[in-house]
């Protein structure tokens, strides 16, 4: 292999696989630390800097950095990121005079429709820069998805206001209650640019037979919508959830606080293929919420015009050797009574008012054809983003599309090329203090992961709006931040002061090191001190070793960070350098424009 | 020195050896050298033989002396026994100890200092009696623990850190065995664990006194331009004569790991080594052309490494002895101790 090349901010960003599992690329193994020492608040901005929403995604994200968690490989559970994100905000200071405020108007006005995290991530992100924003939001309240769809149980109001208000209050022209119908009529008039963050509001239908022979099936989202709004206040003792995503997991839930006793979550296919988060699932059955696996629906049974239950197909499939499902096979039919039937199998983005006659290419799901880059339509100036862009995600995802179209926005209206676009950076930094001493806790924690303290199930259900999870306390979360790993403390090796003395390869604790003759990649990974079995790690391979010629391997699929390596090299050619990935945001591109009109 | 323990957890895929244990399970505490010493080095390699046989931790004693290299029982094999005797007095507590016990492992670590200076008489006798022990000198020609002044291994003209030659002819454990008779003689370096690990499941598993000389660089000291045991020099000059792949007797042999051109020695529990000559003519068993051939690796300023000498026909202490079969331990009270009158009667016979 070709020595690795540690210049490419890329090799470290991937160790760092919290932070590269995150679409927006928080930066959490320093927020972390930042709350072991006790900065909420300095923690807060850190995670608001990237995310945005750090209240709201403490509480509801989906977090893809859990389950991509080094730790998990370690000792199977990953570190409670999540949660430790939720701590930052709640014991976070007021940072209001901490944001940048409005800069001085450039003259330039940007339409925002919809009030949802992507269009706020917009704003948020083009205020500073003196843009002036008019968001348009249907609702009498702004948030979207997160208002209306998820239930307060898991994400109190005042949190989402709190947040809202951070960006909304610094300035931007919010227009509640004015639902935009035609794009064509918002182009003309003459904005600089149009952002699209309508989210995917359409939920999908099922169309079995009795579907339309009464009034007790409804939509998921708009049944959680209609919750949230206050327009209903009750369900049935019976209820059947169709669909086993996390939009089910809220439905349930909901329902167990409307008067459901009875609430059954019907999955088609067997455990290990639903498409909900684990911890979802395991807070849905904690409330006794049943999941009956292999259920494929049938027909919706309704006798002189009630809904009296739900006929299915029970299901058996076959597993192949790679872990595929078969399609499966009908074996038996069964009918479940209910009162009510809630469909959660997906939902759509849906442009109804956006004329087809405007050069703006729409694809073959009839959405707009969105470069993935520059998150621009064929319509130069308007831009998606969002569920809207290519249909349902998640929160943190439109944040980060929300931080990229910001800086179209910004290129577009300076007339600037919108590809052209400031490349990601990397800085290291020593952390060593001294003989043996690392500015971050080194040492490894063993602790098992701080469990989530939950409201007793019986106070729980007495009112929709009790939060269920009560937050770590600052103790819990003291404990929590010493599992983290420090995956961005990069060891960095430098080979020419290595002299092969093998002191780092024996006091590796997982193996890590070794030190070869060179290779191929598949040959190098079967013949390393533990073979490297997990290829979606990189390798680190040094360059030529000065006395034997061999090159120095690190397998960064294990590596805990704990810096033995660099305490028991002899020479220092290991230093333990904490990394920081520069991730540019319109902000900069808006400096980086202004140093270069500066010369 | 670290500050930190190494932590309690492992590769999850680290394998296990016969008896069900892993590499981890044969560390000991963590090591207080400096960092980058040679003997670390070794006692990672010490771990590797030992797991890679199979070997109870508890089955085997730990003995040493004073200086560096007599620290390092305690870096591993955290299960085994230990004792950490007086200054070049290994030895004799081993020769006591496998005196009682016959049914343990005996492994002795000394240093330069400690088996070539105040040690050298008892050094020279426990060859002699041919005591079951492997004996390893971690050698590194200076006393370390002192700051570095020359030790009796230091060749002539080498310098010192500051830059003084060293005057004094030096002592060659290795000659010093072959001409004693010694069974099983080799010598290894740290910066080749390679290598060095079959030496050392060849000489644990050698019935009979295993001396097995490991140039183990000292990084404070002796590590620099004007060393000849630096790691740079030793890299350099090290001529591999025989390598041995040491193979245990539940490992059957076959056609495919049994290329030509090497010799296979059986030992007396049915393992075997197997010779890897590097130079075609070298023959191990042939005294005389090993002690010749260390002396002209010497005096080409060559450093000769891999198994030396190795004679499987000398009888060990026990044997010479005639001692009872069972270890002392294992002898019930009646039988250990006679009493007052079997005494009078023993002292009678030479009246």
């Amino acid at each position: 292999m070709k020595p690795t090349d540690t210049s490419d901010p890329q090799h470290y960003h991937r160790v760092v696989d919290c932070q590269f599992g995150c679409p927006a690329h928080t930066d959490v193994p320093h927020y972390i630390r930042q709350i072991a020492q006790g900065q909420f608040t300095e923690a807060y901005l850190e995670n608001r800097k990237s995310n945005v929403f750090p209240g709201i995604l403490g509480r509801v994200c989906d977090r893809p950095c859990e389950p991509a968690c080094r730790r998990g490989r370690i000792d199977e559970k990953p570190v409670a990121i999540c949660r430790l994100k939720r701590v930052a905000a709640d014991l976070s200071d007021d940072i209001r005079d901490r944001l940048p405020q409005k800069g001085e108007s450039n003259g330039k006005r940007v339409a925002l429709v919809g009030a949802g995290c992507a269009s706020l991530t917009v704003a948020n992100d083009l205020l500073p820069l003196g843009y002036d924003l008019v968001m348009f939001e249907q609702h009498a309240v702004p948030g979207g998805l997160m208002r209306t769809n998820i239930p307060s149980f898991r994400l109190p109001p005042e949190v989402l206001d709190d947040e809202i208000n951070l960006i909304v209050e610094r300035g931007v022209d919010l227009r509640l209650n004015t639902r935009i119908d035609s794009m064509k009529e918002l182009l003309n008039e003459g904005f600089d640019a149009v952002f699209v963050g309508t989210g995917a509001p359409k939920g999908k239908d099922l169309d079995l037979p009795g579907r339309h022979d009464t009034d007790r099936i409804h939509i998921g989202i708009d049944w959680l919508e209609s919750v949230a709004f206050e327009h209903r206040d009750s369900i049935g003792e019976r209820v059947l959830i169709i669909g086993v995503g996390n939009t089910a997991m809220d439905c349930c839930r909901t329902s167990l606080r409307l008067g459901g006793t009875d609430v059954k979550v019907m999955a088609r296919k067997p455990r290990g293929w639903f498409k909900a988060s684990e911890w979802e699932l395991e807070d849905a059955e904690e409330e006794n919420v049943e999941i009956l696996v292999n259920h494929s629906p049938k027909e919706f049974v309704v006798e002189n015009g009630k809904l009296i239950g739900m006929k299915f197909d029970k299901m058996e499939y076959e597993i192949d050797d790679d872990g595929n499902l078969s399609r499966g096979e009908v074996v038996s039919e069964e009918f479940i009574p209910c009162d009510d039937v809630i469909l959660a199998i997906g939902q759509d983005n849906a442009f109804p008012w956006i004329e087809r006659d405007l050069d703006m290419e729409f694809n073959k799901w009839d959405a707009p054809e969105v470069d993935r880059n520059n998150y621009q339509s064929t319509v130069p100036g308007v831009f998606f983003g969002g569920d809207a862009a290519w249909g349902p995600e998640n929160i943190i995802w439109a944040v980060e599309h929300g931080h990229q179209a910001a800086i179209s926005i910004h290129k577009h209206c300076s007339g600037e090329d919108i590809d052209d676009r400031l490349p990601r950076g990397m800085n290291l930094l020593s952390t060593k203090m001294g003989i043996h001493e690392w500015s971050f806790s080194n040492d490894f924690d063993g602790s098992p992961r701080t469990q989530m303290q939950h409201v007793d199930l019986t106070e729980r259900f007495k009112k929709i709006s009790v939060e269920v999870e009560l937050g770590f306390d600052p103790e819990q979360a003291a404990r929590e931040v010493e599992r983290c790993l420090n995956c961005d403390v990069q060891t960095v090796f430098a080979e020419k002061l290595c002299i092969e003395c093998d002191a780092c390869i024996d006091i590796c604790p997982v193996l890590c090191l070794t030190i070869t003759e060179n290779g191929e990649e598949d040959d190098l990974r079967g013949r390393l001190s533990a073979p490297a079995e997990n290829k979606d790690q990189v390798l680190y391979v040094s360059d030529e070793l000065p006395q034997t010629k061999r090159v120095m391997v690190k397998d960064e699929d294990l590596c805990v960070h704990c810096g033995l390596c660099a305490e028991r090299c002899p020479t220092g050619a290991w230093d333990m350098r904490k990394s920081r990935l520069l991730v540019p945001f319109a902000v900069d591109e808006a400096k980086s424009t202004e140093e270069r009109k500066a010369g | 020195m670290s500050y930190i323990k190494k932590p309690k957890i492992s590769h999850p895929g680290l394998p296990r050896n016969a008896i069900g244990l892993t590499l981890r399970d044969y560390e000991g505490s963590m090591s207080t050298l400096c960092a980058g010493c040679g003997h670390d080095s070794v006692s990672a390699a010490i771990i590797q033989a030992y797991f890679d046989l199979s070997i109870e931790p508890h089955r085997v004693a730990k003995i040493s002396g004073i200086g560096c290299s007599s620290k390092t029982p305690t870096y591993f094999l955290g299960g085994a026994h230990g004792f950490n005797s007086v200054h070049g007095r290994m030895p004799s507590i081993a020769t006591g100890a496998n005196a009682a016990n016959r049914e343990m492992q005996y492994i002795g670590v000394s240093g330069d200092g400690d088996s070539l200076s105040i040690g050298l008489g008892q050094f020279g006798h426990a060859i002699r009696r041919n005591i079951n022990m492997m004996y390893v000198i971690e050698n590194n020609g200076v006393y370390g623990l002192t700051k570095g002044q020359f030790s009796a291994s230091a060749d002539v003209g080498s310098t010192a850190k500051k830059g003084e030659a060293n005057p004094y002819q030096p002592i060659d454990p290795v000659s010093m065995a072959i001409s004693l008779g010694c069974s099983f003689v080799a010598r290894g370096f740290s910066g080749d664990k390679e290598h060095l690990v079959p030496l050392l499941k060849a000489a644990i598993t050698h019935p009979g006194f295993a001396l097995l000389d490991v140039i183990s660089p000292c990084v404070t000291f002796n590590d620099h331009e004007g060393s000849t045991k630096s790691y740079e020099f030793m890299r350099e000059n090290e001529r591999a004569t025989v390598y041995a792949d040491f193979i245990p007797n539940h490992e059957e042999i076959t056609a495919s790991s049994e290329p030509g051109g090497l010799e296979t020695i059986t030992m007396h529990d049915g393992s075997r080594i197997r010779l890897r000559r590097v130079a075609q003519d070298y023959d191990p068993g042939n005294r005389a052309q090993a002690f010749s051939h260390v002396e002209e690796c010497s005096r080409a300023g060559e450093i000769a490494t891999g198994l030396l000498y190795l004679d499987t026909g000398v009888a060990e202490m026990h044997e010479l002895a005639g001692t009872t079969e069972d270890s002392l331990s294992s002898l019930d009270y009646s039988r250990l101790n006679p009493g007052n009158e079997a005494l009078a009667k023993l002292q009678q016979r030479w009246r």
